[in-house]
């Protein structure tokens, strides 16, 4: 089964006349566990365009970080594969950049020494000006300027995060790979830097894959928002598509009596359909 | 007279015991038991020498005897061939050390890394490092002997050897113990092995190293001690109580250990303060 992008804005259905920038074809996931073998993932079909902004909802357990990974490069497919410009994903690259769980920047670096290694890595090239010039315009456009000079270990969690956006989109990737990114901070931090993200992705329009337990935050960024279904052998539910107009206001949108009919047909698709079996880990 | 004529010198001198007082308030409860505690072995040490309880000489006879006296007051003399002061003694055992000892650090972080990054070699060498680094550094002696034929090279040996477990094991596990979060930055971005080695691999296994040359630069002091005892002939703080025991000049001999307990508290404090400063960065 394959799912139609949506046809909501001007930018997507351009997007949709052409090839899709990401192809999930029959993608299985099965681990060898002492136990014997434990099917994670099971027939995944998905299409992802190119600039569209998708988030991954589903219980813990379900194999949602398994599916990034196989984006990302970091776990092979045992059947099937994914489809990055109609070329099979075989390792990590630059091109899919991932912002970590835990924002694995080098602490003994500063923030700005981060974002430079990482664009010193994937474009050698570059004049030694160019990259400075972007490692700070990317720091800047997280609000982080001033903070550039400082190590890791004196940011907060917020602002760490906030260093691992500005690293993963300095090096300009195709997908951007967001694993539950917001999940360890308070609510506040939060929304201010669901709203950052959002801006920057207005600008730079790359293709965003994010995990999230979160349906308000999915709600508010996403185009279109992907419901797993229980495992083992998880696979998409359900496909949802958001189609507020962008820029988003999320004070606007949560007026829209929409907004409640998509929050309640996820919930109910997460509790109800497939509520979370208390005995599974 | 004075004090009669003019009261103010009183009045001055009261805000300096104050401080003294201060600092004694401060400080005393850090120098009051180790001083004591010393002061009370030394004098358990000296009556149980007067008293004939032992043949050992207490160490009151490091300044009552005149040919010890001369030695602890006079260091640096230097009548040729081994007939030099203590200091001259500590000199060429410690650049024995500084030459086994580099030895140790050079092919310990080389191999340590090799082995932290292959787990192939790991197993292949991980039961011989575990098995060799048992073995007293007085029981390579003879080995080192057999295999140089000569006395220096064969110290040297007997250093290096003793010293390059602690060093090797903990670079290893210092490279094992590299978070899985930096080696996928590392793979994402398609960093270069150079790149990995000296941004992420060094400066992540760099507390590990450092606790390895700590541990084992005592042990080298350890080491050579053990080996200028066995192996005389040049000149050396061991091999200084060697030829005291063997002349029973026994206040001598106290005195060799006096130098040796305080060069190798001085060398730990060092590599102490070393790794702070290192760590701090």
């Amino acid at each position: 089964m394959t799912y139609a992008p949506p046809l909501a804005s001007a930018a997507q259905t351009t997007a949709a006349s052409a090839p899709p920038l990401l192809r999930f074809d029959e993608l299985s996931m099965v681990y060898s566990t002492p136990r014997g073998p434990y099917p994670v993932l099971a027939n995944i079909n998905l299409q992802v365009n190119q600039g569209e902004f998708v988030c991954v909802i589903g219980h813990s357990g379900c194999g949602k970080s398994t599916l990034l990974n196989m984006v990302s490069g970091f776990a092979t497919p045992t059947s099937g594969q994914v489809l990055l410009k109609g070329q099979p994903i075989t390792r990590p690259g630059p091109d899919r950049m991932v912002v970590f769980q835990g924002y694995a920047l080098l602490p003994w670096l500063t923030a700005y020494d981060n974002v430079h290694l990482a664009i010193d890595s994937v474009k050698p090239t570059l004049s030694e000006a160019e990259k400075r010039e972007i490692a700070i315009e990317h720091l800047e456009m997280v609000g982080l300027g001033a903070a550039a000079e400082k190590k890791i270990t004196q940011l907060s969690g917020g602002m760490k995060q906030r260093v691992a956006i500005a690293r993963a989109l300095a090096i300009r990737p195709e997908v951007l790979i967001l694993d539950e990114p917001f999940g360890a901070l308070d609510a506040i931090t939060k929304e201010e830097l669901q709203e950052e993200l959002l801006k920057i992705w207005n600008t730079q329009k790359c293709t965003v894959l994010m995990i999230t337990h979160d349906i308000d935050e999915a709600l508010f960024l996403a185009d279109r928002l992907v419901m797993m279904t229980n495992g083992p052998s998880a696979g998409i539910g359900e496909v949802m598509t958001i189609d507020f107009p962008r820029p988003r206001d999320r004070e606007v949108i949560m007026e829209d009596p929409r907004y409640y009919e998509l929050r309640n047909s996820a919930l109910d698709f997460l509790y109800n359909r497939f509520a979370h079996d208390a005995d599974e880990g | 007279m004075t004090t009669s004529i003019n009261p103010s010198p009183n009045r001055e001198q009261r805000p300096a015991p104050s401080g003294l007082a201060l600092w004694w308030r401060k400080n005393g409860k850090l120098i009051l038991p180790p001083f004591f505690g010393t002061a009370g072995f030394l004098l358990f040490w000296q009556l149980s020498a007067s008293l004939g309880l032992t043949k050992l000489a207490g160490p009151l006879s490091l300044f009552t005897e005149e040919r010890t006296r001369e030695l602890l007051f006079y260091p640096f003399f230097d009548r040729g061939g081994l007939d030099k002061g203590l200091f001259l003694h500590a000199m060429s055992s410690l650049s024995r050390v500084a030459l086994g000892y580099s030895l140790a650090a050079i092919v310990g972080i080389a191999v340590g890394i090799a082995v932290g990054l292959n787990k192939t070699l790991d197993r292949a060498f991980d039961p011989l490092f575990q098995f060799l680094r048992m073995v007293a550094p007085l029981a390579w002696v003879p080995i080192a002997l057999v295999l140089f034929q000569n006395n220096q090279p064969a110290a040297i040996f007997v250093i290096f050897i003793t010293s390059i477990w602690p060093i090797l094991i903990n670079t290893a596990e210092g490279v094992r113990q590299i978070p899985q979060d930096y080696r996928n930055v590392a793979l994402v971005l398609q960093m270069s092995n150079r790149r990995f080695f000296t941004k992420v691999l060094l400066p992540s296994a760099l507390p590990y190293i450092f606790t390895g040359l700590r541990i084992s630069i005592g042990l080298a002091w350890l080491a050579i001690i053990a080996a200028e005892i066995v192996m005389p002939g040049s000149p050396g703080i061991g091999f200084f109580i060697w030829d005291a025991y063997q002349n029973s000049y026994v206040s001598e001999i106290v005195l060799g250990v006096v130098w040796i307990g305080a060069i190798g508290l001085i060398l730990d404090r060092l590599m102490t303060w070393l790794q702070r400063r290192i760590s701090k960065q």
